[in-house]
């Protein structure tokens, strides 16, 4: 990375952080609700561990997973939130006069989803563990947690900033909260995907990637180190994060019709 | 002289268009001229397009048809080029109400690449010129308008631009952050020597500030020269009649009609007419109203003005036209957005 496309990214990460640490609007509720979730579904589904081939006595620690996915789809809101709020008050071409690069821009409005992600992770996991979830791959494994929920939270990010650059408008990308949720409840939010008796919700949640993040979560939290799991997790959000950077550069081009 | 031998120029422009999908044509073929140090003042309502010519100029907006060149470079084909050497404060300050003045400008100075040395103190001599050290460190949401605005003008200057584009920077301000705002722009021109390319909506704005003004109508310009030389071309003054009972407009403006070119209806509720025959014939206005038995509440004799200029030359006055095509412009806004 040259020094200055490192300066340019840095400024606006820094910016990106500052936004993000001065909003506790956007904050709170990315670590209320997920957690309020975790306390309502963990108490009431407790009894799904006694179906045969759960994979573990304690459903808090299943259930675990999911904050980190709800999380993630609060990302999408607030990254593309911002940009949305940029290119609506012009700020957006306040940046566009300065030599900016539009790879420093996208990096750099993602940075507030890093330092988010990062706070949401420590937070689920804090919660979740005192409340008497268990953690079978130890302190390795929560720095893995830690890095897995930053990749999904960035990931999903830049499919907010997509949103974002296509539309111009905050409450399109809002529009999106309730979509993102439908797919994370056609996945294996519930139940492991092999308890899953409905079979066109089985074949759903099978062909669904928000399976296989959690389960990446759950590999982790139930059974210790299963590096496929791992692979597949990390996998599924480096494409997300392409698809999304990618989707994101070419929306930025039109929106920056600078000559 | 810079390396490029480009230091000493302005703006020009060639038949410069701008037509939007599905909308009117913004800009219809505009030819500008803005020597180097000048103050140029772009004069119009709102929606005349005056905003999408800045836009278009400051490479942020295509043009249609017609070619520019801003500080010698080609804004079609040098958009980067041109961007280093202006700087551009557009219609609404656009500032991050999250951040501070200070945070805007270490942004702003690390963006344009200044030395990291080099930023802070830049920062601190612009944020002092603009009267905004001491909230400086406060954010931009608690600003009042005219100290967003000073804001926009110090992060426009960071990298010290030839060429300054400055759209409707006092729209909606006080009177005195309005006069400090025209004091630093008449500096930055007379001490600094930067181009200023304007565009205001306020008469008495293009007439304090400007060495030259251009006045646009529906996306043409239709006047252009020294404030002085385009009143000179009217070279009339204007009387304006109000009657005690505002019944009597309609006969307030026969009255006036023999004595020169109908200037129309007045905001006021009177009339007035450009005196054909110049001061002189004000006795004879007072009698002949007088004669028809109007009351009248104020009779005023007024010097040639900018608004006088725009009426002779479009048929409206332009703060009227202004009220009028607010909408257009608004909606030429949302275009150029989308």
């Amino acid at each position: 990375m040259s020094g200055t496309l490192r300066t340019q990214v840095g400024q606006l990460a820094r910016r990106s952080v500052l936004r993000t640490m001065r909003q506790p609007a956007q904050i709170v509720p990315a670590l209320v609700f997920p957690l309020f979730l975790l306390a309502v579904n963990s108490g009431g589904l407790k009894d799904a561990t006694s179906l045969p081939g759960f994979p573990t006595d304690s459903y808090l620690t299943f259930a675990l997973a999911v904050p980190f996915m709800q999380g993630a789809l609060f990302s999408v809101m607030n990254a593309g939130t911002d940009l949305a709020r940029d290119i609506e008050t012009g700020f957006l071409n306040r940046l566009a006069l300065t030599p900016l690069r539009g790879a420093a821009l996208l990096s750099g409005l993602l940075a507030g989803a890093v330092v988010l992600g990062l706070v949401q992770a420590a937070t689920y996991l804090i919660v979740g563990l005192t409340a008497g979830a268990e953690l079978a791959a130890g302190v390795p494994g929560a720095l893995v947690i830690v890095a897995l929920s930053i990749s999904i939270t960035v990931a999903f990010g830049s499919i907010g900033l997509f949103a974002a650059l296509r539309t111009g408008s905050g409450e399109a990308v809002q529009g999106l909260f309730p979509l993102f949720f439908v797919i994370l409840f056609l996945s294996s939010m519930a139940l492991p995907l092999d308890l899953l008796q409905t079979d066109w919700f089985h074949a759903v949640a099978s062909a669904n990637p928000v399976s296989y993040l959690l389960a990446a979560f759950r590999s982790l939290l139930i059974e210790g180190w299963d590096p496929g799991a791992l692979a597949l997790g990390f996998g599924i959000a480096a494409a997300v994060l392409a698809i999304g950077m990618f989707a994101a550069s070419a929306a930025l081009k039109t929106r920056l019709v600078r000559t | 002289m810079s390396k490029d031998g480009n230091e000493a120029k302005g703006i020009e422009a060639e038949g410069l268009v701008r037509e939007f999908k599905n909308g009117p044509r913004a800009v219809d073929g505009i030819d500008l001229r803005v020597a180097p140090g000048e103050i140029y003042g772009f004069l119009g309502p709102n929606g005349a397009g005056k905003s999408t010519t800045v836009l278009m100029l400051t490479t942020l907006l295509p043009p249609t048809a017609g070619t520019a060149r801003v500080a010698g470079f080609d804004i079609a084909a040098e958009g980067g080029r041109v961007r280093g050497a202006i700087g551009a404060a557009l219609q609404e300050a656009a500032l991050d109400p999250l951040l501070s003045g200070r945070e805007h400008m270490r942004l702003q100075t690390a963006l344009h690449g200044l030395a990291k040395a080099e930023r802070a103190e830049r920062s601190d001599e612009l944020l002092a010129r603009v009267g905004l050290s001491e909230a400086a460190d406060r954010e931009v949401g608690g600003y009042s308008g005219g100290m967003k605005r000073r804001l926009d003008l110090a992060l426009a200057l960071v990298h010290r631009p030839r060429i300054l584009f400055l759209d409707e920077p006092t729209t909606g301000l006080d009177i005195q952050s309005r006069t400090a705002l025209w004091d630093e722009v008449a500096r930055l021109a007379s001490a600094e020597g930067v181009t200023v390319f304007l565009t205001t909506q306020y008469l008495e704005e293009a007439d304090a500030l400007a060495d030259r003004v251009g006045i646009i109508d529906h996306g043409r310009i239709v006047a252009e020269g020294t404030p002085a030389e385009l009143k000179a071309e009217i070279g009339r003054p204007t009387v304006e009649a109000v009657p005690r009972d505002p019944a009597d407009q309609e006969r307030v403006a026969r009255a006036l009609q023999p004595f020169g070119e109908e200037a129309g209806a007045t905001r006021r509720g009177g009339a007035s007419v450009l005196l054909g025959g110049g001061e002189s014939q004000l006795a004879d206005v007072v009698r002949a109203l007088d004669a028809e038995g109007i009351a009248i509440e104020q009779l005023q004799l007024h010097a040639p003005s900018l608004d006088d200029v725009f009426l002779a030359k479009t048929g409206r006055s332009l703060e009227g036209a202004g009220e009028e095509e607010a909408e257009a412009g608004s909606e030429e806004m949302e275009a150029v957005r989308a």
